[in-house]
């Protein structure tokens, strides 16, 4: 995972409410085998129409994406997540998020900011026309115009992206608690193990 | 004395491996049922860091998303060529990594094979008190039996194929309570429209559901299970049941259920699971089982419901301009205009499957309308996708089969099927359907499809006069239907 501490660039001034990950990435293109190569389905139905934020040549390339209430809402695809990084994007702006979305984006290295109304509001009239900083490390947001707005983060996650730490490897650091649970599982539950796998074993 | 504590924080509670500073905790995952869809990177990943499954044995792996639901294999076995290549890529990619890591697989050969959702109860192999993933939102369907059961991520279904544990942080507790008595034609599946349209599809976000009151208690199994389906689309990851004893009767003797000893001990600890006297929940809904009847979605969001009785909305009915923006967009997407009578709107395509409605009581419903009925001639497609080869070897034993053939409906293979349209079965563009899935988003059923989430019951009726139909009116109408 790459490391994640400041994001400078311009932004999709996106902005619709309850994006769900049908609307990110349609169902067909949850085929794939592979982690890449998604970001040509991303908002595949909404590039359909003309005018469209993410056709526009001023925003090509944005690695910021600035959206409404309940931004990933609707399926738990991680392909939503896979497509957002596939385009380029590393950090995404709302009002609130799907718990699940925000999830599948931070193992994926993008950040999410939860930022007030009035906040995300303010950075999309700036987003039509200059670049938003993102600073993981002082939680904030920032544009050329002295606009200020910090965020909260989980410290866990935000230590994993400052570091692009693998949770899985985090995790296997403590196998020896996970035993200890196990066996203490094993003794109080023993029904937990399924009839036919135990038949088997 | 401990405090009172709810359902869900004792199922928390007895699974918590490690607590960290901060609140987060290590949780260890009971049971994890994968699909061809959402693991081929996660073994993938497993692969390239040179980890293995650490408890094959409680991993079960289905394929069911992109299987055809037309015959699978020939009359030698061999598996009749898929048309799609991504398809058939992603069940091979499952056929591979399920005894490469050595998990158990019920391929599409298999009798059992079915819908992750309905394969994981049939087969005993979802337990009350246990916690349970599956990289598939609906797997808050579990909780039907008592488990605590989420949608993961890949990433997250690599994390627990690697290590059997998830981080998480200890969600809210939102109870919803029905009491009273459903009226007739009034289903579990309209129960859970009804919750959508309350609260919102964003009404449970941060939440788990615990559902109480006298109409989850007198709802069965297969009720409780359309119920806590739907629990993720009013934006709660997981929903619950307290596990009784229609919840013991139901597992019993289920291949992977435990037996003997085990059975009797772990009934012991299954009766202890329930929210105490005194518990308290962050939030909380009550609604009236009298203020529930059959319903429908009008627009391209579960929550957006109406008695089959009202009419299509006007987008200016709402408070919120967003929601006014968003209904107008769904308006045109559904070629429906505000005012329209809901029973006025003409359907072509019927639905009857999912992890939502595929269970035999689902399909007994939808058969008792249609027996000795006929789709109407405006129908263009009518189809039953059992959830599972057992639901469809049940469903042909009672002659279910017959009434939905003589009806003018396929009788198809166990899959996901029309739900999302992975598969070949898809709602053509501009058409449309009254389906018992759980998702009206746009194009879901395939590219610009319309959907209309009804009850199996609604599904049938709507297939028999061409157009959405008040049940009630059909079981009046027929003797001895409402009993
Ligand atoms: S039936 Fe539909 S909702 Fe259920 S698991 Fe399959 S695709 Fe998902």
């Amino acid at each position: 995972m790459d490391k994640l501490t400041t994001v400078e660039g311009r932004a999709y001034p996106f902005g619709m409410k309850n994006v769900d990950t049908d609307i990110v990435i349609p169902a067909h293109w949850l085929k794939t085998i592979s982690r890449t190569g998604l970001g040509k389905g991303a908002f595949e139905v909404l590039r359909k129409e003309p005018g469209n934020v993410f056709d526009d040549p001023a925003y090509a390339g944005s690695p910021i994406l600035i959206a409404g209430d309940n931004f990933g809402c609707g399926s738990s695809r991680e392909h939503a997540a896979w497509a957002l990084a596939d385009l380029g994007i590393k950090v995404v702006i709302a009002p609130s998020f799907s718990d699940i979305f925000s999830g599948n984006a931070f193992k994926n290295g993008i950040l999410t900011v939860v930022l007030p109304q009035a906040a995300v509001d303010r950075l999309m009239e700036v987003a039509r026309t200059d670049p938003i900083h993102v600073d993981l490390d002082a939680q904030s947001v920032t544009t050329p115009f002295q606009d200020r707005f910090s965020f909260e983060i989980d410290p866990f996650r935000k230590h994993c992206l400052l570091g692009g730490l693998d949770e899985i490897g985090l995790t296997l650091g403590e196998a020896d608690v996970i035993d200890r649970y196990e066996a203490t599982q094993a003794q109080e539950r023993p029904w937990i193990v399924p009839a036919s796998a135990a038949a088997v074993a | 004395m401990v405090n009172p504590r709810t359902l869900y924080e004792k199922i928390w509670d007895a699974h918590v491996v490690e607590r960290r500073p901060d609140g987060t905790c290590l949780i260890y995952i009971d049971r994890h049922l994968v699909h061809e869809v959402t693991s081929p990177q996660a073994f993938e990943g497993l692969r390239l860091a040179g980890r293995k499954v650490r408890r094959p044995d409680l991993t079960l792996a289905v394929p069911d998303h992109n299987l055809p639901t037309t015959p699978r294999r020939d009359a030698a076995g061999n598996r009749i060529p898929i048309a799609d290549p991504q398809s058939a890529e992603q069940l091979v990619a499952l056929e591979r990594n399920a005894p490469e890591f050595g998990v158990r697989l019920i391929g599409d050969a298999d009798r059992e094979q079915g819908i992750v959702h309905v394969v994981g109860p049939e087969q005993g192999f979802t337990l009350p008190g246990t916690t349970l993933v599956c990289g598939d939102s609906h797997t808050s369907s579990h909780g039907a039996l008592g488990a605590l059961a989420f949608g993961i991520g890949t990433s997250e279904v690599e994390h627990v194929l690697a290590t059997q544990t998830l981080l998480l942080k200890q969600s809210k507790t939102m109870e919803v309570v029905v009491e009273g008595e459903l009226a007739p034609g009034v289903t579990p599946k309209d129960v859970a429209l009804a919750i959508c349209g309350a609260i919102g599809t964003a009404g449970g976000t941060g939440h788990v559901m615990e559902y109480r009151g006298s109409v989850f208690r007198d709802m069965s199994i297969e009720g409780r299970l359309t119920v806590a389906n739907m629990s993720i689309e009013a934006g709660a990851r997981s929903g619950l049941f307290a596990p009784d004893e229609k919840t013991f009767a139901y597992l019993k003797g289920r291949p992977m259920a435990p037996k003997g000893a085990d059975w009797d001990a772990a009934v012991a600890y299954w009766r202890t699971l329930h929210s105490d006297e005194g518990a308290v929940f962050d939030k909380s809904v009550v609604i009236d089982a009298a203020d529930i009847v059959p319903t429908v979605t009008w627009g391209t969001s579960p929550e957006d419901v109406v008695p089959i009785t009202g009419a299509v909305p006007d987008p200016m009915s709402f408070a919120d301009p967003s929601k006014q923006a968003a209904a107008r967009k769904s308006l045109d997407y559904m070629g429906l205009t505000a005012g329209q009578r809901m029973q006025d709107v003409a359907i072509e395509h019927i639905f009857i499957g999912s992890c939502t409605n595929s269970r035999i009581e689902d399909l007994r419903a939808a058969a008792a309308l249609l027996q000795g009925r006929h789709v109407a001639p405006g129908i263009k497609h009518a189809m039953v996708v059992p959830g599972s080869g057992l639901v469809k070897a049940q469903a042909e034993e009672e002659g279910l089969d017959r009434i939905f053939l003589d009806a003018g409906f396929e009788w198809r293979e166990p899959g996901c099927s029309a739900c999302l349209g992975m598969n070949p079965d898809k709602v053509p563009a501009g058409e449309r359907c009254a389906s018992t899935s759980n998702r009206n988003f746009m194009g879901r059923q395939g590219p610009g499809s319309r959907t209309h989430l009804v009850s199996p019951a609604m599904a049938a009726a709507a297939a028999i006069t061409g157009r959405l139909t008040d049940v009630r009116e059909l079981l009046v109408t027929k003797e001895g239907m409402v009993a």
